[in-house]
């Protein structure tokens, strides 16, 4: 009996100890009838730590400047209503929580880059579930470390017939190390998410869709990961320039389809990895100009245009273990470039056989076809595409191959299509 | 001259080979539309066997049939009736049963599993380019009594347009890399009417959007009505000079 009492005195303590943690900031209303009838009055009235809590309603408001420590919440879905006169929220303080609001119509601004919340070299700033409707730019951070962007909404407008440079980005980072964006969704913007000079990173199942350029951009931001995203429909589904040791896995990019449209477009960037990603439906599902060393690993390549781009300024990158099903061209290149290796691939064009059941075709196969190096070398051929006489050339120069690269081959190609998750034995023993 | 034409029609409609050609069809784009996959794919693939079959069948098709019904004809001539108008209803004959069987066997596929704008195309496509290896047919058959050389140049015009001449256009393309070629590749594909028959059905299916550069300089040329219209008279210009020139030849000539 002692040691229960004991144990409820310990418990009740503990509950005090926690409540006076809540308790230590005060919670500031925000509603029609409430103390405070706007949310600039009652950020300005607040003491560090506090909680403004805003009621359902609409605010017209804009240009709210958080400049200590606050955590504004929203109960109901409230509306704070930028009116299309500035910048709605811009937080100039760390440890800041900004959670649950709606916040829309912001106009397009060259000057400002105006955006629903702006965080000014800042850290530990947490953005969770808001919606945030019709703005130029939606969550813009800028030199701000530590940052969590998590569950937000950010819906732009209809983009087809617009100008790039009349569209901001849904969510913009410059210079952010250490960001944390997850589970948002994005459309309706010039690049879903765009990162600068961010480093170590982590992108996690974010849906980025309609953009007029691209799902997600990143340059100069090495050390992110990148897993579990959605890009379809956009100019392109994501672009990699001039960065390094980018994990990107079990993302899905799909119907990026259009005359400019890719689903992956690297640049620059090396010692990355790209595994278990599928590309379905994309222009070209895979764009590499100079990139070395990267480890492309057990993708799905489904009904692109092409499946891969590989130009000769590429080199040291491995592809294995991918299926190639339903492309118009598996592999195209605008050289004889021998520099990067093909190992295991499942092809769906290929006709061997396996003599000796091992699972491995005995006859090598050239991915790049006749017509494909034709249509890099000489743009306006494309038009000859389904020709008969195209195809007959194909199939002669697989029998006796003379201009496709000769080295250019995967020497042990899969009779199956590989099932990513059942067939992890197959993947084990090949490895 | 109706008549003629009816009696031509019988003549045709007996023989039954016009008959296997509509099952043929028939067959064909029913298969390609239950096999699977989009209406967009399936006129893809029927594309390809139309603009290869199509062209080969009518072609072969009018030749043996004009040296059969010389005698036909050599008894019409010996009637009042304007020989220019035999030859007219000779052609109308052929070119309409064989585009008849054309309509029965795709047409009526694409109007039941694939009724879109490209379906339409591909059918008008198919009953021009009919009327376009009619007209070679009988340009071929006019030119030599002889029944063997007549056949063979028929199948000469039909490889060379099938075949031959996209492997000279590529050759032509490729030499001259360098330059701009755009608007060349689009001259080059007009003088054939198998190519521009494809591309006006690949410009409005999804893969055009592969066709980068030269495809958006041929959309902005063909994808407007006016372009439309544009490649359209370009093939009934393919039916007309061909007929012309060998009407002529018929009328003149020594039977």
């Amino acid at each position: 009996m002692k040691d229960l009492n004991k144990l409820y005195y310990i418990f009740c303590t503990l509950v005090l100890l926690l409540s006076g943690n809540v308790a230590f900031g005060s919670t500031l209303k925000v509603c029609k009838s409430c103390a405070y009838t706007s949310v600039k009055q009652a950020v300005k009235m607040a003491k560090p730590g506090d909680t403004v809590l805003i009621e359902k309603g609409v605010y017209q408001e804009h240009g709210i400047e958080i400049d200590k420590p606050l955590t504004i919440q929203g109960s109901d879905n409230p509306v704070i209503d930028g009116n299309y006169k500035g910048q709605i929220l811009t937080v100039l303080a760390s440890n800041v929580t900004i959670q649950g609001l709606t916040l829309k119509n912001i106009a397009t601004s060259y000057r400002q880059d105006d955006a629903a919340i702006r965080v000014v070299e800042q850290s530990n700033v947490r953005i969770l579930n808001n919606t945030i409707l019709n703005t130029y730019f939606g969550i813009y951070l800028q030199n701000s470390d530590n940052c969590v962007i998590k569950g937000n909404v950010v819906s732009g407008k209809n983009v087809t017939g617009l100008n790039e440079s009349s569209l901001g980005n849904a969510i913009h980072l410059w210079y952010c190390n250490n960001a944390e964006i997850s589970n948002n969704k994005v459309r309706g913007h010039r690049d879903g998410i765009y990162l600068e000079f961010v480093k170590d990173s982590e992108v996690n199942n974010n849906l980025s869709r309609h953009n007029l350029r691209y799902g997600l951009h990143f340059m100069f931001s090495d050390r992110n990961v990148y897993t579990y995203n959605t890009f379809t429909k956009n100019g392109a589904g994501v672009a990699v320039m001039y960065t390094r040791d980018i994990r990107m896995e079990h993302n899905t990019f799909e119907d990026n389809w259009g005359a400019a449209s890719y689903g992956l477009l690297l640049k620059e960037i090396t010692n990355s990895v790209i595994y278990n990603n599928t590309f379905r439906r994309n222009t070209t599902a895979i764009y590499m100009e100079s990139s070395s060393r990267l480890d492309i690993q057990r993708n799905d390549f489904d009904r692109n245009g092409w499946a891969v781009r590989l130009l000769s300024s590429c080199s040291d990158d491995v592809f294995k273990l991918n299926n190639f099903t339903g492309n118009s061209f598996d592999v195209s290149t605008n050289g004889n470039s021998t520099l990067n290796k093909f190992e295991n691939n499942y092809w769906d064009k290929y006709s061997g056989y396996d003599l000796d059941k091992d699972k491995l075709g005995d006859v090598p196969y050239r991915p790049v076809s006749l017509y494909s190096m034709l249509v890099e070398r000489v743009p306006p051929s494309v038009m000859f595409m389904r020709s008969f006489m195209v195809d007959l050339l194909d199939n002669m120069e697989k029998v006796l191959p003379s201009f496709i690269p000769e080295n250019l081959v995967d020497e042990q190609p899969l009779m199956k299509k590989i099932e990513h998750d059942n067939d992890r034995k197959l993947t084990q023993v090949l490895r | 001259m109706n008549k003629i034409i009816k009696y031509v029609f019988y003549d045709i409609i007996r023989n039954k080979i016009v008959l296997a050609y509509t099952l043929f069809l028939l067959l064909l784009s029913i298969g390609l539309f239950n096999l699977g996959g989009s209406p967009d794919k399936a006129i893809l693939s029927l594309l390809n066997l139309v603009l290869l079959t199509v062209p080969l069948i009518s072609i072969v098709f009018a030749t043996t049939h004009f040296y059969n019904s010389y005698e036909f004809m050599e008894l019409l001539v010996a009637q009042p009736i304007n020989r220019k108008k035999i030859f007219m209803s000779e052609f109308l004959g052929v070119a309409c049963s064989l585009s008849g069987a054309f309509i029965l066997g795709v047409g009526l596929p694409v109007l039941l599993f694939g009724v879109s704008i490209t379906g339409l195309y591909l059918v008008f496509t198919g009953v021009f380019i009919t009327f376009i290896f009619v007209a070679m047919a009988f340009l071929a058959s006019v030119i030599t009594r002889d029944k063997a050389k007549g056949i063979g140049i028929a199948l000469l015009l039909w490889f060379y347009f099938a075949l031959i001449y996209d492997g000279i256009v590529l050759f032509i393309l490729y030499t001259f890399a360098d330059y701009p070629l755009e608007s060349a590749t689009l001259a080059l594909t007009a003088l054939n009417p198998i190519d521009l028959g494809r591309i006006i059905v690949l410009l409005n299916l999804d893969v055009s959007a592969l066709m980068g550069y030269t495809g958006a300089l041929y959309k902005s040329i063909l994808g407007s009505l006016w372009g439309i219209g544009l490649a359209f008279a370009l093939l009934f210009l393919w039916v007309i000079v061909p007929f012309i020139s060998s009407s002529r030849i018929f009328s003149k000539r020594d039977l």
